[in-house]
């Protein structure tokens, strides 16, 4: 299934969707089918301030520790509680139910850094070859 | 072990659960001395929750939970990296004996000159296998051995105004508690990439290997089962730098005997009693970790070592010590389980040791190689390791055949390590086993090979057959529960 | 020679080789350099089964089991009554031979078992978590002050000066790896700064003493900032507050008491608990409950993510194999005494401390260095050096107490457990006014 349009990708498999100036910002399915079941996710509280491409936190499988990259700078401004409470959501749900942070984006140019959802689609396929 | 009826749900019921008030499993004595004042209540505790059981109900408990263990004494264990040999029965005879058992370690050393005998000897023997000059019997394990062993390079370099070596090296294939060990010493961990033959790639070490560097550090033979022969060279480069070659001695059963650390210029190495030397595992321990040190470094030894004044035996602190590493002086319990073992083998014993390790090990790769992948076609030592990827192609992962060896009869192997190999299996027969145990091992993963190619339904949903069936570890990893709490009450 | 436990013979070695397809062992050993290998080593020759039971027993009888004397050493390592239980259940190879129970379907035997041992160390302590067993009680509070270093990014660690010397020896040189500062602490006059990420404290400490203010400590450790560890004697336990109850954040302790043999000094038992904030910081493995697809309750490995094998440099700690044996004697320990028998013990402690305290302090020439509430330790100012008083004491066949003069003038530490009977407690106060020339 091809990755949501209204979106952009990193290489290192997150995404963000931008709303005005609000960007929320999840793991691609590729992501957590390659996680396995997700048990745990250490993410920042509100207000704190990362730059694009800076360590977020970290996504834990059970058998391993992932480290979650921003796909763009700014404030968070919001942590999605139902993943915390509710880890398998990310699992069910990447796109959707399953965002991890909302954040207050510093430079919405930024943005075109990123990958599209066709462009993400091709690394992934690479990857699946090797 | 394996097959047979399911057990009922055993793990529902706890000691908290089958115990009644009242009951008890033991007897004490009254007091026989006049009884002194309580303190006042607000320094007593109010309630105490513990089981109450009779005598019989807990054994039968203990035992009923005991017969769902597998165990080397039960099976096969073919986890590479863990030696899980046979554990000699004279040695559980011995370690009972009061004289070794009912020792206070803080009783006069007049008292316990056998006691302080025995670990005198069992470092000198340790060096002589090692070729190493001095050792600690200190460490509880061989984790705490790499500690000891890191803090010993760094208090060495600091003595020589070089604290601004801040880096170790660790081989990409290394155990995960060597790079813990290198972060709890305060250092930075940098990764050295294997080539493909599985040695170090010495092009990656020498780019790595600046003046930054406090030392290598150096599982020989690897954890791919396979002995590197450029050591000499590694030690060369690493010694001009003016860094240390760290040795972590887990695989030191393919080489007892035979060749020593000292002479390949190891400068630190630490042993696993519980791994090379047939002390019992425990169920994950108690071990122990000894550490061997060539002569400049054996100032830097953890605190005691045993010394001999005259013809007395005595707890000494090396000058310059790292200091404790353990309460007292290390796991005696376990340390003359190994010095029965070394008295028992002789140096003939310990040949025939690693020459049947290494022979069983290539048995078992000459006879799956067909149906598994080799990554690294040479002779291995005393392990090998396959990958599962052929079977991962048809969507049965290591993961599954693991769980399918459990309805076979046989522990499964070391998993997913190490980590440069993908799907990784890895075998290590140990001595102990005999070739019918080695083929009926081999026969069953031909077995399933074959059945991730026609049924792979089976693999993927295995086991069938253990006391218990695969456990929601996700669940366990979510919502932890752990401990016991009376029903209805909420969990933390 | 053949070794009893070297399954193959050299029949089935030659058929090995055959399909191995090399001509000779020697072949699987090329990659070791010939100037590596060595075909001798100065080891004494190998020894049948009865010989080796013979050396080995003539070893043992060189060494004076306290068995053999009323013993009343302490400092750290204690002799308590071990139920027969104990031995019976850790004696069978399905827990001894067993490995760490990764896969859990086949183990369940340890981890089941290891779960009991987590809820008993809770109970006791009043804590929320505990984990599977650490090394010994110094490696315990030596990773407990580094998990507060970690949990509060501060670079210095407090302990009470009357922590036991070996504790605060090990607590140093796990502090030398991080590289952070140790300060020990007077009781009196506590001085902590927002540097400190802790103040650990020893329930009863080194000299048997509890701390006569706890709640007051507590407060300030707190306020300051820092993490509250309190190293507890579980036989304590069984009669005193639990330091769960007075704002401890980390409990450690010397799990030897529950049912272990004093083994000249090792394998030991290091008790850890913590507080449900901190269990993402806890080192060592945790067991939890789960279910299989059946709903069969079964017992994981979990929150594994903390340890080396996953998280390796950033691991909470490096620790792997533990005390595992060690802990189901723990286990089977306090399962066999339940809520009375431990409770009797510690009675059993008190009283016969306080009974042999009392009399000694009569005695001309004694006096009991420290006044407050103790359990089963308690320090005498002896009318002589406390060598040459243990030396005296060993001639009339009683191990005397631990030698503390380097802190208490004259000062002998003395311990009296359930295990010592009045006979013994007698003999050792008329054998002591004996030495003090007034028996």
């Amino acid at each position: 299934m091809p990755s949501p349009t209204d979106r952009r990708y990193t290489k290192e498999h997150e995404w963000v969707r931008v709303e005005d100036d609000l960007g929320t910002v999840g793991i691609t399915d590729y992501a957590q089918d390659q996680l396995g079941d997700i048990v745990y996710l250490d993410l920042p509280s509100p207000g704190t301030q990362v730059k694009q491409l800076d360590k977020l936190g970290e996504i834990e499988s059970v058998k391993a520790v992932s480290d979650l990259y921003s796909p763009v700078g700014g404030e968070v401004a919001e942590v999605n509680q139902e993943i915390i409470d509710r880890p398998e959501l990310v699992n069910e749900s990447p796109y959707e139910e399953g965002w991890l942070v909302r954040l207050r984006l510093a430079d919405p140019a930024e943005v075109d850094k990123l990958l599209t959802a066709e462009q993400y689609d091709e690394l992934v396929a690479q990857a699946r070859e090797t | 072990m394996s097959g047979g009826p399911r057990q009922p749900d055993i793990g529902a019921r706890l000691t908290f659960d089958l115990g009644k008030p009242g009951r008890t499993a033991c007897s004490l004595p009254a007091p026989d001395v006049p009884a002194a004042e309580l303190p006042p209540s607000q320094f007593l505790r109010r309630e105490l929750n513990l089981p109450e059981l009779s005598q019989v109900d807990l054994v039968r408990y203990f035992l009923a939970l005991s017969r769902l263990n597998y165990s080397v004494d039960s099976g096969f264990y073919p986890l590479g990296s863990c030696t899980m040999k046979y554990n000699p029965k004279v040695h559980e005879r011995l370690a009972c004996l009061p004289g070794f058992a009912d020792l206070h370690p803080l009783q006069p050393p007049e008292t316990v000159q056998g006691a302080l005998a025995l670990m005198y000897d069992l470092q000198r023997w340790l060096a002589e296998i090692t070729g190493l000059d001095a050792v600690s019997l200190a460490p509880a394990a061989g984790a705490q051995g790499e500690l000891t062993g890191i803090l010993m390079v760094k208090a060495y370099l600091a003595d020589r105004g070089e604290e601004g070596r801040r880096r170790v090296l660790v081989p990409d294939s290394a155990h995960g508690t060597n790079p813990a060990t290198a972060a709890m010493g305060g250092f930075e961990v940098v990764t050295v990439a294997s080539d493909n033959q599985g040695n170090t790639d010495m092009q990656a070490l020498a780019s790595a290997l600046d003046d930054g560097v406090a030392a290598l550090m150096l599982t020989l033979p690897n954890t791919l089962g396979l002995f590197d022969p450029n050591v000499g060279r590694i030690a060369e480069m690493l010694h001009r730098k003016g860094a240390l070659l760290y040795g972590d001695g887990a695989n030191l059963n393919a080489l007892l005997g035979r060749a020593r650390f000292g002479d390949m210029g190891f400068d630190i190495v630490h042993l696993n009693m519980h791994k090379t030397f047939s002390t019992p595992h425990g169920g994950g321990g108690p071990g122990s970790g000894p550490v061997a040190a060539k002569g400049h470094l054996a100032t830097y030894l953890p605190t005691p070592v045993v010394d001999k004044e005259g013809d007395r035996f005595v707890l000494a602190a090396p000058e310059r010590s790292i200091g404790r590493v353990g309460l007292f002086y290390g796991h005696f319990g376990v340390l003359l389980r190994a010095y029965a073992y070394l008295r028992a083998l002789g140096v003939e014993g310990l040949r025939q040791v690693s020459e049947n390790a290494v022979i069983n090990a290539n048995y078992v790769l000459a006879r799956l190689r067909q149906a598994y992948h080799l990554p690294y076609d040479r002779h291995c030592m005393h392990e090998v390791v396959f990958s599962g990827s052929r079977q991962r192609a048809k969507g049965v992962r290591t993961w599954d055949i693991a769980k399918r060896l459990i309805d076979y009869g046989f522990h499964p192997p070391t998993v997913y390590f190490p980590l440069i190999v993908d799907e990784a299996l890895m075998i290590e027969p140990t001595e102990t086993e005999s070739r019918e145990a080695l083929d009926a091992f081999c026969d069953a993963l031909l077995a399933i090979a074959r059945e991730a190619e026609e049924e792979p339904q089976v693999v993927k949903e295995a086991p069938h057959t253990a006391p218990i069936g695969r456990l929601d570890e996700a669940t366990a990893a979510r919502r932890p529960v752990l401990r016991w709490r009376r029903e209805g009450t909420d969990a933390p | 020679m053949t070794l009893p436990y070297i399954t193959n013979t050299a029949a089935d070695r030659r058929a090995m080789l055959a399909a191995i397809g090399v001509a000779s062992a020697e072949e699987l050993f090329a990659d070791i350099p010939p100037e590596c290998r060595v075909a001798d080593l100065g080891l004494p020759p190998a020894l049948s089964e009865p010989d080796l039971v013979r050396e080995l027993t003539a070893l043992a009888e060189r060494n004076r089991p306290v068995d053999t004397m009323p013993c009343f050493l302490g400092g750290g390592a204690y002799r308590h009554f071990i139920p027969s239980v104990v031995g019976e259940v850790i004696g069978r190879s399905e827990y001894a031979t067993a490995y760490t129970p990764y896969q859990a379907e086949i183990s369940q035997g340890t981890l089941q078992t290891t779960f009991e041992f987590q809820s008993m160390v809770c109970e006791l302590t009043a804590m929320d978590v505990a984990n599977a067993g650490m090394y010994d009680s110094a490696s315990a509070l030596a990773e407990a002050c580094l998990m507060a270093a970690g949990v509060t990014g501060r670079r210095r660690i407090a302990l009470l000066s009357t922590v036991h010397p070996h504790h605060q020896a090990v607590v140093r040189t796990y502090a030398f790896g991080r590289d952070l500062a140790v300060d020990a602490l007077p009781p009196d006059g506590l001085a902590l700064g927002e540097e400190h990420a802790c103040l650990a404290v020893q329930q009863p400490n080194f000299f048997g003493y509890f701390l006569p203010e706890v709640e007051a400590l507590q407060r300030a450790v707190h306020e300051a900032g820092a993490l509250f560890i309190v190293s507890a004697d579980p036989i304590s336990l069984g009669l005193f507050r639990p330091p769960g109850e007075y704002g401890a954040d980390v409990v450690v302790g010397e799990g030897q008491s529950l049912g272990s043999p004093l083994n000249f000094g090792g394998p030991y038992l290091g008790l850890f608990a913590c507080r449900q904030q901190y269990l993402r910081q806890m080192p060592g493995r945790i067991v939890g409950r789960t279910s299989d697809a059946q709903g069969r309750s079964g017992y994981v490995l979990t929150i594994q993510t903390r340890e080396q094998h996953i998280r390796r440099e950033r691991a909470t700690s490096n620790i792997c194999t533990s005390q595992q044996l060690v802990a189901l004697a723990a286990t089977v320990y306090l399962a066999a005494m339940g809520r009375q028998g431990l409770r009797q013990v510690a009675e059993l402690c008190y009283h016969k401390a306080h009974y042999a305290a009392q009399r000694i302090a009569r005695l001309p020439g004694y006096s009991l260095a420290f006044d407050g509430l103790f359990f089963k330790e308690f320090v005498v100012r002896c009318p002589r050096p406390p060598a040459e008083v243990n030396r005296a004491l060993l001639e009339q066949g009683i191990v005397g107490g631990l030698d503390v003069s380097p802190h208490v003038e004259n000062g002998l530490l003395l311990c009296v457990t359930e295990m010592n009977t009045r006979e013994d407690i007698e003999r050792l106060v008329d054998t002591l006014a004996q030495i003090g020339g007034s028996g």
